[in-house]
């Protein structure tokens, strides 16, 4: 099911300005671009993590960033679950905790269909120096899933596994995308990948959208 | 040697309830200055080094006015039925005070070496600052905030200027440092030599094991 999207802002670091006017309904989108072009400032920029000066950031009906408005959630409050490119993944804390870290006490954890998912079971009482690189990649991306986050933002998931692990991982995610039917923002800089996973496209180049479409060829230049 | 093993265990004990009183506004202040920039950080920072270099005994003095029956943790404590100077409690303070820069400095070590972007996904999964800061932070910094307990307790150990100055020598108060001058002052050479062995031994083991937690 699409969800409707607003990146409408204008984030400044330093030098680099990221400007985005997009507005689109969409499942998985995904940000395509070189390195530098500003696509996980925009990851960072959704999560909370970086507040941009003006504009407004948008998923489904719920409104993450509205300067007009005087609206920034904090990233506690967001309810994204981010997956960055360096995993990040508590090293203190064995699988189990870390998958159960975002989970809610009230809400109670059911961490089985998430770990059947993505085929943790016999990792969860593992710590995680002794997991294998495509190991820790499913282990954050279930940390993301067990908290049921509004949104998906994945920070290149795939880019630092060897070809082979790729291709195992990548089924991983389009099954989260059609079974658990959650939207993403997925960034990469890989042709493949935005075939397999898009049905939006967003091509940055130096902190501007070029072209933004359902398709990755088709994608209108803006 | 009961008399030796009485002061050394008091010592230990003084010493052990110092760094857990320094530990709260120790970790506190070490946390600010690792994660905060404001104005006047400076002046923080030299006024918590401060008992590192003032003479032990002159900061057994500002202790006087404040921990006297004038002053105002003094009156305090006065009006709560609860006497500081001339007793254990005196001897904590003291201690606690002296251990304080350098347990700082080790904690705020320990949080500048927690990498900010494990506190900034704890975020994302929902942990407020307070959760974010018992549940990664803190666990992240241990080896930090573990080494600088030890290095306080062992400055708290080997405390003498100003323990003397509000606790005295008084043999409800003797720590070994004060044990140590006493013997020597009354011309018991072997009970100071004693001593000494003991407080060496203790502060070796502790030193030892702070400065392995904080290189490994």
């Amino acid at each position: 099911m699409s969800v409707p999207m607003t990146f409408d802002f204008t984030l400044e670091q330093g030098d680099f300005t990221l400007e985005l006017r997009e507005r689109f309904e969409a499942r998985v989108v995904v940000l395509f671009g070189p390195s530098g072009a500003g696509k996980t400032s925009v990851l960072e920029s959704i999560a909370g993590l970086r507040t941009p000066r003006r504009g407004a950031i948008r998923i489904g009906a719920r409104t993450l960033f509205d300067s007009a408005a005087d609206i920034n959630l904090a990233p506690s409050h967001r309810r994204v679950g981010y997956v960055p490119q360096d995993l990040v993944l508590f090293p203190h804390l064995d699988v189990r905790r870390n998958l159960l870290y975002g989970v809610h006490r009230s809400v109670g954890h059911e961490i089985d269909p998430v770990t059947r998912l993505l085929e943790l079971g016999h990792v969860l009482d593992r710590d995680i120096a002794g997991l294998s690189g495509g190991e820790r990649q499913r282990v954050a991306l279930a940390r993301a899933l067990m908290m049921s986050p509004a949104v998906l933002l994945l920070d290149e998931p795939l880019s630092a596994l060897d070809i082979d692990l790729r291709s195992r991982i990548l089924p991983y995610l389009e099954r989260i995308r059609d079974e658990l039917a959650m939207p993403m923002v997925y960034v990469s800089h890989d042709e493949s990948e935005v075939q397999a996973m898009a049905d939006w496209v967003i091509v940055l180049e130096a902190g501007r959208a070029m072209r933004s479409g359902p398709e990755l060829g088709a994608a209108a230049p803006i | 040697m009961s008399d030796t093993l009485q002061v050394a265990s008091f010592t230990v004990a003084m010493a052990t309830l110092a760094t857990l009183v320094a530990l709260p506004p120790g970790l506190a202040v070490a946390w600010v200055l690792a994660r905060w920039r404001f104005t006047g950080k400076v002046v923080l920072e030299t006024l918590v080094s401060l008992p590192l270099v003032l003479p032990p005994v002159a900061t057994g003095l500002i202790l006087i006015a404040i921990l006297g029956r004038r002053g105002p943790l003094g009156r305090l404590f006065a009006q709560l039925g609860i006497e500081l100077m001339f007793t254990w409690r005196a001897v904590v303070v003291a201690m606690a005070v002296m251990a304080l820069p350098l347990l700082v400095r080790s904690a705020r070590a320990g949080f500048e070496q927690v990498d900010r972007r494990y506190e900034q996904i704890a975020a994302t999964l929902g942990a407020g600052p307070v959760r974010v800061f018992f549940t990664v932070t803190l666990p992240l910094a241990r080896r930090g905030l573990l080494s600088g307990a030890l290095l306080g307790f062992s400055r708290a150990l080997g405390e003498f200027g100003a323990t003397i100055m509000v606790a005295g020598a008084l043999p409800s108060t003797r720590t070994i440092a004060v044990a140590i001058y006493t013997y020597t002052e009354t011309g018991q050479q072997a009970a100071a030599a004693l001593l000494l062995v003991v407080s060496a031994t203790i502060a070796f083991g502790a030193l030892l094991l702070s400065n392995r937690l904080a290189t490994v």
